[in-house]
């Protein structure tokens, strides 16, 4: 029947058709000539992989939001990409009490808000106040003010910020969008009307135009501006007139756009897609998220992982560079300690971390744990197995678990994957009802340490209280000194990975593609877009 | 009781049954929409359960269930479906705002997919030539077996990134419109052909053609004239299908071909587990099929009078 005939035939056609379409896709104009002197002016068209739903830095927690808020608000500080360090911005200076609980800064004078009310003392009150206020409204910004106590106007242009417990981290988080200063005015809004951009006045570069939600977001240039923090490449205005964040979820329709032209820049390029983007013109950008890399959390009161030297033969038994050199991409690095390496006082514990399957095996025949005859070890009837609790936020996360699966296997271990929705994650997690539990933080201050291992905090390895975790963690967050911050944050590092209370495996890395016509599109510390330095030509 | 009077009876009967079931699926689902979003921020969620506790009072997510449907129910009938969890919008403007452009693609699409449908029935039937005509009738179930989501990127690799004829992304103007409208109106297209090609057979088979064509009528005349009229009609009622396949799609090709729309909004609300958006959307795609069903009732009359008859109207 000719039907049938034409059945046969259509796949051909249509895989033809596909082959063609994708062929070419990479062949596209790369005439224009990279870099030059920069220029002002133009449009900058930024593909983004999904839908802000709110845009009130102070309010947000996705990479999506905070990428557009972090153009519109100016922070007290700066903190240095390359180096990590505590710089200028708002703020000229600041003095930290030695317990680290009272910050003193000094703002520096000219800088005004879109709406044209000066940056003063009395409006970083405001802000600080609010955002504690705000609450579980805006998770980052109030973990940052946890033991936030208040704040005094000692004049229009010194306020004094305290704290009910030393509080090293908050010089880290004044840097960051999420403490970024809004216009008192911006307060006489409801948080909802400021998540829609109502009053969403900020002192920084970029000045908010327009949000059609799940469509584009427009920003526009900030006249008169120039305050910006010393670190950037250049002083006064932004270059761009306009950035248009286009929302295009679909990663492949999101490459083609950039591939032809219709857009400038693009974020999240999937590992799958990178390779198209490394000539002809096209830049791609990377840079690993400093804080907490993906890993297992250990709940070391469950099961098996209760055991030190289990939780230690799983970590030896975890082959890192095969998770990035298969699953991922060469511009995702293995694991070299619990902080990412661009987290400041980072330390490498890449040796410690080595894939040692012997070592593994060896640590596990030692505990009594012998082969069964499906190759999973047994002892006393017990199974060595452990759940892996985790949620769909990072694409890549369930190719991930599964090759950990299979690479745990061979020492006998039986890793069982379980999906969850972000909300049933959330509740099992803040429950406590996991074995192991995978998950990623960006933060670039080794105080996240604290927040995630501390038992006076989330506690999720589930540990005693009053152990020596317990004590560096304290210390560390007791003062900004970096000569006492630093052995403190490798103390609990090393802590951390030897005991096998989590199990790092690999660093969350932001890879953006950039097209022939932009230029300085450029991370942040923390790793989210800056584009204050950003031109098109 | 008047007919008419009875189908709204039916429609809000159909209204309120779509807003307590997705009540009712939303409630019985693991977590609520202030956990999602809590769970989304890729933040490690540091928020103390005291502050959480507060979050859900503020969205009445700790009210008793039959308090809190209520209350919902009540509000609803006032047009108001409560806040978004997620953007802190109305849930009735958000989705008000998404309907424009939506109802601009399945407008076309709507059109597009008689266009389609009809011509590839009426000239499959109509044709002498055997080869044509069996390759005209394939086209149907072609269309229906593919894939939306993979016709949508094979268009866009095809009229956007090779030859650039249309944007790939965006919502303005007429341009952007075609993509879309194609993917959507080719699978409903496909099936509105295939039934108006089936009946169309059908009809041609039946006695009062031959006594129209022994008359004298010419064959365009009997095709068009009397087979295609008569044929019309389950084609006209699957058009009110369809009309709802074409929203359920645009769930699809809006995410494809990044517009904003009903369809967005959706996905974005069910994976929230934002109720007040989702029961918004419900209410108003079961609206807006009730509304469709209801002028397709109306327009049988007009293809045939008999059924204008009321006692006929009963047996249909």
């Amino acid at each position: 029947m000719p039907r049938h005939a034409l059945s046969k035939i259509t796949p051909v056609i249509a895989l033809a058709l596909l082959a063609t379409a994708c062929g070419a896709s990479g062949a596209t104009d790369n005439t224009a000539a990279a870099g030059g002197a920069p220029k002002p002016g133009g449009t900058l068209r930024l593909g983004i992989s999904s839908n802000p739903d709110c845009l009130d830095p102070q309010q947000v927690g996705t990479n999506a939001a905070l990428n557009v808020g972090r153009q519109l608000v100016d922070s007290l500080t700066d903190q240095d990409p390359a180096t990590g360090k505590i710089t200028p911005w708002l703020a000229e200076k600041w003095e930290v009490s030695p317990d680290s609980t009272a910050f003193t800064f000094s703002l520096r004078s000219g800088a005004t808000f879109a709406d044209g009310t000066p940056v003063d003392a009395e409006a970083v009150r405001t802000n600080f106040d609010a955002a504690k206020k705000l609450a579980a409204k805006a998770p980052l910004a109030s973990s940052y003010l946890a033991v936030y106590k208040g704040s005094t106007v000692v004049d229009p242009r010194t306020v004094r910020v305290e704290f009910s417990a030393p509080s090293a981290q908050f010089l880290q988080a004044s840097s960051t969008m999420s403490l970024g200063i809004l216009a008192p005015a911006a307060y006489q809004k409801t948080p909802e009307q400021r998540c829609q951009g109502e009053g969403l006045i900020g002192s920084g570069p970029f000045v908010f135009d327009s949000f059609k939600p799940n469509q584009q977001i427009v920003v526009s240039k900030r006249k008169g501006y120039a305050w910006g923090s010393p670190l950037w490449a250049h002083q006064g205005e932004a270059y761009l007139d306009k950035i248009e964040y286009q929302v295009v979820p679909e990663p492949g329709v999101r490459t083609g756009s950039l591939a032809s032209g219709q857009l400038d820049a693009i974020t999240d390029v999937q590992p799958v897609d990178e390779p198209q983007f490394t000539a002809g013109g096209f830049t791609e950008p990377v840079r690993p998220n400093p804080g907490i890399v993906f890993h297992l959390t250990a709940n070391t009161t469950r099961g098996v992982l209760t055991d030190e030297k289990v939780r230690q033969a799983v970590s030896k038994g975890v082959n890192r560079a095969e998770v990035t050199d298969t699953v991922l991409t060469k511009n995702y690095k293995a694991a070299t300690s619990i902080l990412g390496s661009k987290t400041p006082l980072h330390t490498d514990l890449g040796k410690e971390l080595a894939y040692d399957p012997d070592g593994a095996k060896a640590l596990l025949d030692a505990a009594g744990w012998v082969p069964g005859p499906d190759g999973i070890r047994v002892k006393d009837g017990q199974r060595l197995r452990a759940a892996v609790l985790f949620s769909a936020v990072f694409n890549q996360n369930q190719t991930v678990l599964e090759l950990l699966q299979q690479q745990l296997r061979k020492i006998g271990f039986d890793l069982a994957i379980e999906l969850h929705t972000n909300a049933e994650t959330t509740k099992l997690t803040n429950a406590g009802d996991y074995d192991f539990l995978w998950y990623n933080v960006t933060r670039a201050d080794a105080d996240i340490l604290r927040q995630m291992f501390s038992t006076k905090a989330t506690n999720r390895s589930k540990l005693a209280p009053g152990g020596e975790l317990d004590t560096v963690l304290d210390q560390q967050s007791a003062t900004v000194d970096e000569a006492v911050r630093g052995p403190a944050a490798e103390r609990a590092q090393r802590i951390i990975v030897e005991k096998g209370y989590a199990v790092p495996v690999f660093e969350l890395t932001q890879v953006l593609g950039v097209g022939p016509k932009a230029h300085g599109v450029e991370f942040e510390a923390s790793s989210r877009l800056r584009l204050f330095d950003a031109w098109v030509s | 009781m008047p007919p008419v009077v009875r189908r709204l009876g039916h429609a809000v009967v159909v209204l309120w049954a779509a807003f307590t079931l997705s009540f009712v699926i939303l409630y019985l689902l693991p977590g609520d929409a202030v956990l999602t979003k809590l769970g989304a921020a890729e933040a490690g969620v540091t928020s103390s359960p005291a502050e959480i506790a507060a979050l859900r009072a503020e969205y009445g997510l700790d009210d008793p269930v039959l308090l809190h449907y209520g209350k919902r129910l009540l509000a609803a009938l006032h047009g108001d479906f409560g806040t978004s969890v997620n953007t802190g919008d109305g849930a009735t403007h958000m989705v008000l705002t998404a309907l424009p452009p939506t109802l601009a693609v399945t407008g076309l699409a709507l059109v597009l997919a008689v266009l389609f449908g009809g011509t590839v029935a009426v000239l499959g039937t109509y044709t002498r030539v055997r080869v044509l005509s069996r390759l005209l009738l394939a086209l149907p179930p072609l269309g229906t077996s593919l894939p939306t989501f993979w016709v949508g990127l094979v268009l866009i690799q095809v009229f956007s990134f090779q030859l650039g004829l249309v944007p790939a992304i965006g919502a303005t103007g007429f341009s952007s419109l075609v993509l879309p409208a194609i993917t959507l109106a080719l699978p409903n297209g496909a099936i509105v052909g295939q039934v108006l090609a089936k009946s169309l057979r059908t009809q041609l088979e039946q006695p009062y053609i031959e006594i129209v064509a022994a008359k004298g009528a010419s064959r365009a005349r009997v095709h068009f004239g009397h087979a295609l009229r008569n044929a019309a009609l389950p084609a006209l009622t699957l058009v009110g299908v369809v009309t709802g396949n074409l929203l359920a799609g645009s769930v699809i090709t809006e995410t494809v071909f990044s517009r904003d729309g009903v369809g967005r909004v959706t996905t974005s609300a069910v994976t929230a587990q934002d109720v007040p958006v989702v029961q918004a959307v419900i209410v108003l795609a079961a609206l807006f099929f009730v509304a469709v069903n209801l002028l397709v009732d109306l327009l049988y009359p007009l293809l045939d009078p008999r059924l204008a008859r009321p006692r006929e109207v009963s047996r249909v």
